[in-house]
This record gives structure tokens, sequence and C-alpha cells, in this order.
């Protein structure tokens, strides 16, 4: 059997590996992108210096000829689902048994004027950051358009080339979105420490460009213009399934799947960003742009592809990013607000810069969640938590069982207990006697 | 704040500009009094004087032609002597080193203490006006690793091959021909005498510069990891321990007549501890040489397995060991360069683990002579082991190599591929030790940092990104990885020994 593997990010680079740990079948990766498969979190380093290409590829290039992964760099125009075959830009055609859609993500765009100027881009492929370092040669002020965490990312790229930057933002926050208040202003005051200047309620109107049709500035919708060489379009992702659209295959804002990742074409399957959930669970988004959540659909479709169909489970919710020096980890479902049978507890150090919450059941007391920023807690202790519902006043006692900063760091414990105590005057939490050394 | 920066290197290249054309300078004249002085033998004196006579008279502007001559003086007399066979009047220390130095004469001569103040303090403070700025510069605390990948330096330029070239010289020299280096060791007479009671060697040089530049590259490092509890701890505790355990207590024992002793350098590292002259000197100073013979022997047999058992062998590699020291603070910026492909590792496995054995054999052929009085081992000369050893694995590899080649292959390269003592405590650390470090779930995001970072060339993402620990025998535990990981994955820990390889699995995916 034949399998296609159209991309060659981590969903489908982990779905054909796992496909080949279980099974003998032809396996061929497709990517006009990249020889290889690399990893595009680390994308924004390549461009400060922090390592080079080479770096991201996580598996050396002798790799592939031994686990018999075929690679091919080629640009799919066309599929034919009726004969299985797909036909590249230059007219070659191949054939597949079961083909997996994993093509990612595209930069959102929505036809703002001068959107296609040089020097106005956005931040998913290996040839953004290339052309990126084309576009900001000579460049001293910069304008992100949109802030979340490819925003955050391009700001600190751009930062780091001494150029002056300028984040746009439609919410009263930076992420608002997503973050809690509380949080989004930490992030808000860490990016304003770092000399960015964050321009909150404000969205964009119209980039205008100079006579050789490269940026000069950009016009908001209350009418400021900010001048700027190079302008980030970070105003999300979607589903990049333009060699699908108007096929059979069902698509909506991406490729529709059910939980087997199964489209609804036999014998063709999509994952990662580009597919869309037909039947997502409560609360969470239809389409999971995550590198943990397409790790986890490529071993599940591997399954499946081999014989052993598998239902897609994400189970508790988790995250992390880094904004800036500013680390954040999150477990459980924690949004912009809690859920309305929730109560939230937040702790804060008084320099702003560190802070936890956790979310929990009104009723029991269950721990529903955490946010943590500047502080890294171990995912084993909050899934262990969250799944058998621990009591909210439990968990803060033991907190220090899930601290995971580096040895010999300062803990917060004591303060997060304290103010614990003093916010929830019922339950009082306790610090456990520290034990000696590593005993 | 830019300015200074620049000033700051400008000074400390032209300190460094001085410092490298000491050697090219002065006059060397040899007098008979200081000819006298260096061959106390007076029949020595009197079989070299007539070879000699012409040069006592003679004033060079160079070391090289006076080191030229001298040798060919000398050379021409043992020539004289083993032509005709008189192998007992063959003399076989020329004592050139001490010859050229005390021969030297005029500007450096002249002017030693402030050449001191502008090659060693001046430099230093140089260096330190370049980096200091960096606190303002970049005021806040974080991971500064900008432009790495993008500066000549940092990423195998032209310059970095300069300065491994330059390293390597510097190696070469100080190891092998010492001698046209005299006008440097000149330099610290002064505080070789007042911590020894000597005039200064080489080493005692070598020694000095060796503290010196960890001390300038640990406020390097104090600013870059100012968050990071860990690396100020670690740091401070490899200047602790190059400065008070192999530079101050050794000469201040020679100052006192004891045995010279590092008391945290453990063999096979220290591959001389078991060599004849060193067991002897022990042997000479009563209970006080027992006693550093048996701290050298509890090192070995119980401070390693015990220490690296709870610890790793982070203990001693990164908060001990003084070629962990330079490698931390002047290695430091050149981490990123190690190899981490698999071909390295295989390479890395058999050599480093050879040199364990060539180390033991070497130490058994030796104590072999020392305790039998034969001279050969199954047919072998053991001394000609030894000088082997010395030779390709002290010099060649150790130094050379170890130290030349940080601006090229990164700043372990001795410890990963040729240090002994770091292959035992390795293989402590692989099978029976409570380090590892901790993978944070499925947290990784396989950017690399992590592998980028690690001067071992270890790929500490091929292990995270599978939610493994990593427990590998040549990690040092320098905590670098941990402090670039942007997501909080992985953490350095000593925790039971009782499931540190297993892999997290998620409970949802437990079921395939």
């Amino acid at each position: 059997m034949k399998i296609v593997i159209i991309g060659n990010g981590i969903s489908g680079i982990t779905t054909a590996r796992y496909i080949r740990k279980q099974s003998d079948h032809e396996i061929l990766v497709i990517s006009a992108e990249s020889d290889h498969f690399f990893s595009r979190t680390a994308l924004m380093y390549i461009y400060m210096g922090h390592m080079k290409y080479e770096h991201t590829k996580p598996y050396e290039d002798w790799f592939w000829g031994k686990n018999r992964i075929e690679l091919k760099n080629a640009y799919i125009k066309n599929i034919d689902f009726d004969s299985k075959k797909l036909f590249t830009d230059k007219g070659e055609e191949i054939v597949y048994d079961k083909l997996v859609i994993s093509t990612g993500s595209i930069t959102n765009k929505f036809d703002w004027p001068g959107q296609d100027l040089k020097g106005v881009q956005g931040m998913v492929t290996k040839q953004d950051v290339e052309l990126m370092e084309e576009n900001t040669v000579g460049v001293t002020d910069a304008v992100v358009v949109g802030g979340g965490l490819i925003g955050i990312e391009m700001a600190e790229m751009l930062h780091s080339r001494n150029i002056n930057v300028n984040i746009l933002v439609r919410d009263n926050y930076y992420w608002g979105g997503i973050l809690p208040k509380e949080e989004a202003e930490l992030v808000g005051r860490h990016i304003a420490e770092h000399k960015m200047n964050l321009i909150t309620k404000s969205e964009l109107k119209e980039i205008v460009g100079d006579d050789k049709g490269k940026v000069k500035a950009i016009i908001t919708k209350d009418g400021k213009e900010i001048k700027c060489g190079f302008v980030a379009l970070t105003a999300g992702v979607s589903p990049n399934i333009s060699l699908v659209k108007d096929s059979k295959l069902e698509t909506d804002k991406g490729v529709l799947v059910n939980d087997y990742l199964e489209t609804n074409i036999e014998d063709v399957y999509a994952i990662g960003d580009c597919a869309q959930f037909r039947n997502p669970k409560e609360n969470h988004p239809p389409v999971e742009q995550l590198w943990y959540t397409g790790k986890m659909q490529g071993r599940v479709l591997a399954n499946t592809i081999c014989g052993t169909k598998t239902k897609y489970d994400r189970g508790i919710w988790f995250n992390s990013a880094k904004f800036l020096d500013i680390e954040y980890q999150t477990y459980g479902l924690m949004l912009k607000n809690p859920f309305d049978d929730e109560d939230t507890f937040y702790w804060e150090h008084p320099d702003g810069k560190i802070s936890m919450r956790a979310n929990f059941a009104k009723v029991d007391g269950s721990l529903r969640g955490f946010n943590f920023f500047g502080i890294r807690f171990k995912q084993t202790v909050a899934d262990d938590w969250i799944r058998n519902k621990k009591n909210i006043t439990h968990c803060i006692s033991n907190l220090h069982k899930g601290f995971f900063d580096t040895e010999f760091y300062k803990s917060y414990h004591k303060e997060i207990v304290e103010h614990f105590n003093k916010v929830h005057p019922k339950d009082q939490a306790k610090i456990a006697k520290k034990k000696f050394l590593v005993f | 704040m830019k300015i200074i920066r620049n000033i700051g290197l400008t000074i400390f290249l032209i300190c460094f500009a001085v410092f490298l054309s000491l050697p090219f300078l002065g006059k060397y004249k040899l007098t008979e009094k200081i000819f006298t002085e260096n061959f106390k033998d007076t029949e020595q004196q009197k079989l070299l004087k007539p070879a000699l006579k012409d040069f006592f008279k003679k004033e060079y502007n160079s070391n090289i032609s006076f080191i030229k001559d001298y040798n060919k003086a000398f050379d021409s007399v043992n020539d004289e002597f083993k032509k005709n066979k008189e192998w007992d009047k063959v003399i076989y220390d020329n004592h050139v080193f001490s010859i050229v130095k005390n021969s030297s004469q005029g500007f450096v001569k002249d002017n030693v203490a402030i050449l001191f103040i502008i090659c060693f303090v001046i430099s230093s403070l140089g260096g330190l006006m370049y980096m200091i700025p960096a606190l303002f510069i970049k005021p806040i605390a974080g991971i500064k690793n900008d432009h790495i990948f993008q500066r000549g330096i940092t990423n195998r330029g032209i310059i970095a091959f300069l300065f491994a070239a330059f390293l390597i010289t510097f190696y070469i020299f100080i190891y092998q021909k010492p001698a046209y280096l005299s006008n440097w060791v000149l330099l610290v007479d002064g505080l070789s005498n007042t911590l020894t009671g000597t005039n200064a060697s080489q080493w005692f040089l070598y020694g000095f510069l060796y503290c010196l530049i960890m001390l300038v590259m640990s406020v390097r490092m104090y600013i870059k990891y100012r968050d990071n509890n860990y690396q100020l701890l670690r740091t401070t505790s490899v200047l602790f321990f190059q400065i008070a355990f192999a530079f101050m207590i050794p000469n201040i024992l020679t100052n006192l007549q004891l045995p010279y002793m590092d008391f945290k350098n453990i063999w096979p590292l220290d591959y001389s501890f078991f060599f004849d002259y060193r067991l002897t000197e022990l042997a000479s100073n009563g209970m006080l040489g027992y006693w550093m013979l048996g701290w050298g022997i509890f090192l070995i047999i119980i401070g390693v397995p015990v220490m690296v058992y709870f610890f790793g062998k982070r203990w001693y590699c990164s908060w001990v060991c003084g070629c962990g020291g330079l490698a931390e603070t002047l290695g430091d910026p050149f981490r990123q360069l190690s190899d981490k492909s698999l071909k390295a590792w295989k390479y890395e496995r058999i050599i480093v683990h050879s040199v364990l054995v060539f180390a033991v054999v070497m130490t058994i052929a030796v104590l072999y002579t020392f305790f039998t009085g034969s001279s050969t081992l199954l047919g072998v000369d053991t001394y000609a082991i030894r000088q082997t050893y010395s030779f390709g694995i002290g010099f060649m590899f150790a130094g050379a190599i170890g130290t030349g080649f940080y601006p090229v292959m990164g700043s372990r390269v001795w410890c990963r591929f040729g240090c002994p003592l770091a292959a035992y405590l390795g293989i402590v650390q692989r099978f029976k030790s409570r380090f590892r470090i901790t993978t944070n779930g499925g947290q990784c995001i396989s950017c690399g940092n992590c592998s980028t970072f690690c001067e071992m060339g270890i790929d500490v993402r091929a292990y995270a990104q599978n939610g493994e620990n990593i427990i590998r025998s040549s990690c040092v535990g320098c905590g670098i990885c941990a402090a670039v990981c942007p997501r909080g994955v992985l953490k350095l820990e000593n925790l039971s020994e009782e499931g540190r390889f297993d892999a997290y699995v998620r409970p949802e995916e437990k079921a395939f």
C-alpha cells in the first residue's frame, strides 16, 4: 500500500513516522516548502540568530532514507480523488492508495488595501523568514498587526534587530480574546518594558505604499497614521486548503473531518492545522493549530491507517508560549473568563512579572485548570489534579510538587498560600514542611 | 553605552597587542653569572663553558636568534661527546627556559610592573567595560542569544579560526617551547615570589592566566544568566575551585616546601598522580604526604561514585573541575558549535573510552615499574607509554585541541571526546545515579534550542520531544538546555532512581 502525505509539518511527519513504526507500507511525503522536516516553531530563532536552519531539523537527513520514508520537494496542484492521483505543477503524476492532507496554515489577510505591498507579510513558512530577512533591511520602524502568539514572536524578532515595534491589537489588552485581563495586562506591561509600543483598541484600515510599491505607513480605523517600513500580518492563521477548495472534498474553514480524522472521501484523511472537526467537543475550537495536537493527531491517524481504527481524543488541554522573556504554561481549559460554574483564584508577584491562576468548580472546589506566568509547572501533576478533580485547597497546598523551575529558584509557594487563605478564608491551605536536601 | 563598549574593546585589544609583542621585545645577554646559576653542576659548567665563550660577549636583539645560537653551542658540546661515545658526559637538561628568562634585558625587564598592569589589569578592565554595558543595553533579564549565528567569532568565521590558531600556538609554545615566552613569565615573577617563594615558571603564568580569564569571563556569565540561580551558583563554584584549589593552595604548599597538590584534581584526569616522582615526593612527606595520597585515592574509589550517585557527574564537571571551569566561562560563547550528529556521538564513545583504557593501562605500567623496578612490562618500555600519554593526551588532546578548538568545535571538545575522568564519571551517571534531566510531559515543541546550546553535543530534543528524560553519560549538567528552553520543558533533578528511564505518556495515548 502506498501512503502519500502532502505537507511535511509536525502532523504529516508524525503520521509517517508512526506508520513506519507499525508497518511496511510505502510512504511518500511531499512538500514544496523544504526538503526535510524542520520545526516551524523555531522560525523566529533563525531570524534572531539563536539557531541556523540546520538546527531546526529534529532528525538528521539520513533518518528518512534509513526509515524508508520517501521525501519529495514538489508542489501539488491538483488531486483526482476518483483515480487516486496527484498532479504536480510540473505535470508529474503521483498515485496513492491512501492520502493524508496536512498542508498547514496560511496567514490571514482581510482584504486590507495594500496588503500585498512589498514589506507586508506574515510568518508561517521558511520562505516567510527568508523574505523577512530581505524585507527588514534598513527598516527602522515596523507595525505588527494583531497580537497573538505569532504577533509577539514577530515583535521580538524585529526588536532583536533594533527596529521600533508598534503592535496593533483590536482588544483592550494584548491577546485579550484569550487571556484573562490580569494576565493580558501583565504581558502588556512586559511589552512596554521592552520599549515596544502596544496600541490597543485599534484596527488596521489600510496599508500605504510608496511609489516603488514598498510599504511606508499604515492607517488605523480611527484615522491614525503610523510610519513604518515593515508590516507583520499576524491576525491569526487559517487552514491552507486552496488545493482542495473546489473539489469533491468537503471543506468549511478547513477540510472537514470526523473524530477519526477521516474526510468525506474514503482513504483520504486530513490532520493538523488544515483540518476542521465536524463535531468539536464543547468549548473546544474546531480547528486546532497547535504543535502538540498535530503530533497527537498524527499518532492516532497512523493507527487508523495501519488497521487499528483509533478515535482522536485530545484529553486535558494544555499549552505553553513565551512572551518575550516571560514563559507561560496553561493546563485545563482556561479562557478569558472562567466558566459560569467556576470560581477563580489569581496571585501575582508584586513585581508584576510572575503570576498564577487556578479555576475551580464553585460546587465542590475541584480544580479545572491553571495559568502560570514566569513559573514552570509539571504537566503530570496538573493533568493528574484536573483529571481526578482534586480540591483547590489541596492543590494550592501542594503546588511545590509541581513547580518545575530550575534548581535554586525562588519559590513563591508561601506567598501564594497566604494570598489564597486571605481571599478564601473558609479554605485554609497549608505548606508541608520542607524536606532536607534530596531526601 | 555602545561607546563605552567599543572603548572597552579597543582598550582590551591594545593591551592584548602589547602582550603579544612582548616575546619579540627586549635584548638578551647571557652572562657567566647567569650561566653558573643555572648550571649548578661544576662539572657541567666546565664542559660547556668553552663552547659558550663567544656567546657570553654577545648581545642579542631577539630571543629567536639567542635561543638558536645557545642551542647550537649546547648541542655542539653534546655532539662531540656522542661522537666520542662518552655517554656519561652527555648533558641532558639545557635549562634553556631559565637561561633565556634570566638573560632578558631592556624594555620588558625594566618595565615589568607597568607591563603587568597593562597586560593583565587594564586589559581585564577593558574586557569588563565591554561586558558590563550589556546590563544597560539589554536591561531585562532573560535569554540573550541574539545574533550568535550571525557573528563570525561565534559562528566559525575567519576571526574564530584566527582565535583558534592563536590558542593552539599558545599551547604548543607553553608546553614545548616555553623559552620563547620567557618575557611573559617575567611579568608574573613578582606574584610568584609572593605566593610560592620562587621565580615563576611557564606553568605559574599559565595558572595565573587561567584564573584571570575565568574571573573576567565569569562576569559575563553573571550578567548573561543573572536570572538563573543555578548558573550563578555554578559559576561561583567553578571559579572558587579554580582560584583556591587549583591555583592558590598548590602554590602556597610549594612555598611551605610541601608537595604541590591540587586537591580537587582526580586521577585519571590528573594522569601523573601515580607517577614515581610524585609518589616518592608524597612518601617523603610523612603523615601529610600519606594523607594526600589517601585523599586522592579516596576521591577515585568513593568520592566519585557516591557524589555521582546523588548529584550526577555535574558535581565535578560543571561545579568543580578546572577544565570545565574554563569551558563554562571562556568557552560559553562557543558552546553552540558542538557537533550533535549521531556520528559524532559514536566517535565520542569510542574515543573517550579508549582514552580511559589508555590512562588505566599507562598507570598500571607506571606502577609496575615503581614497585618492581623493571622498566618493561610485557616487553614494552613503561617510560615510553607514559611519555606517549603525556604528549598525546596531556598536551595535544587536553591542551592544544581541547582548548584550541573552542572557537571551531565548541567548548567541551576535551571533556566530551578526551577526558578519561569524564568517561568514568559518565559510566556511573548512566548506570547508577539519581540525576536526570526531566522532560515536562508533552510540552516540547521540538524547537531545538536545547540541542543547539548543548556543549556536549547531546541531541536533547530527541529525548524531550518524545517525553523521555535525558540520561546520558556525557551530560555535564551545565543546565543551559533548561535555561534556553522557551517552554519550560527541561529540569535538571536528582530524584529517585526508579523510573528515571520511563517516558511520559498521556493517559489518552496509553491506549495506542
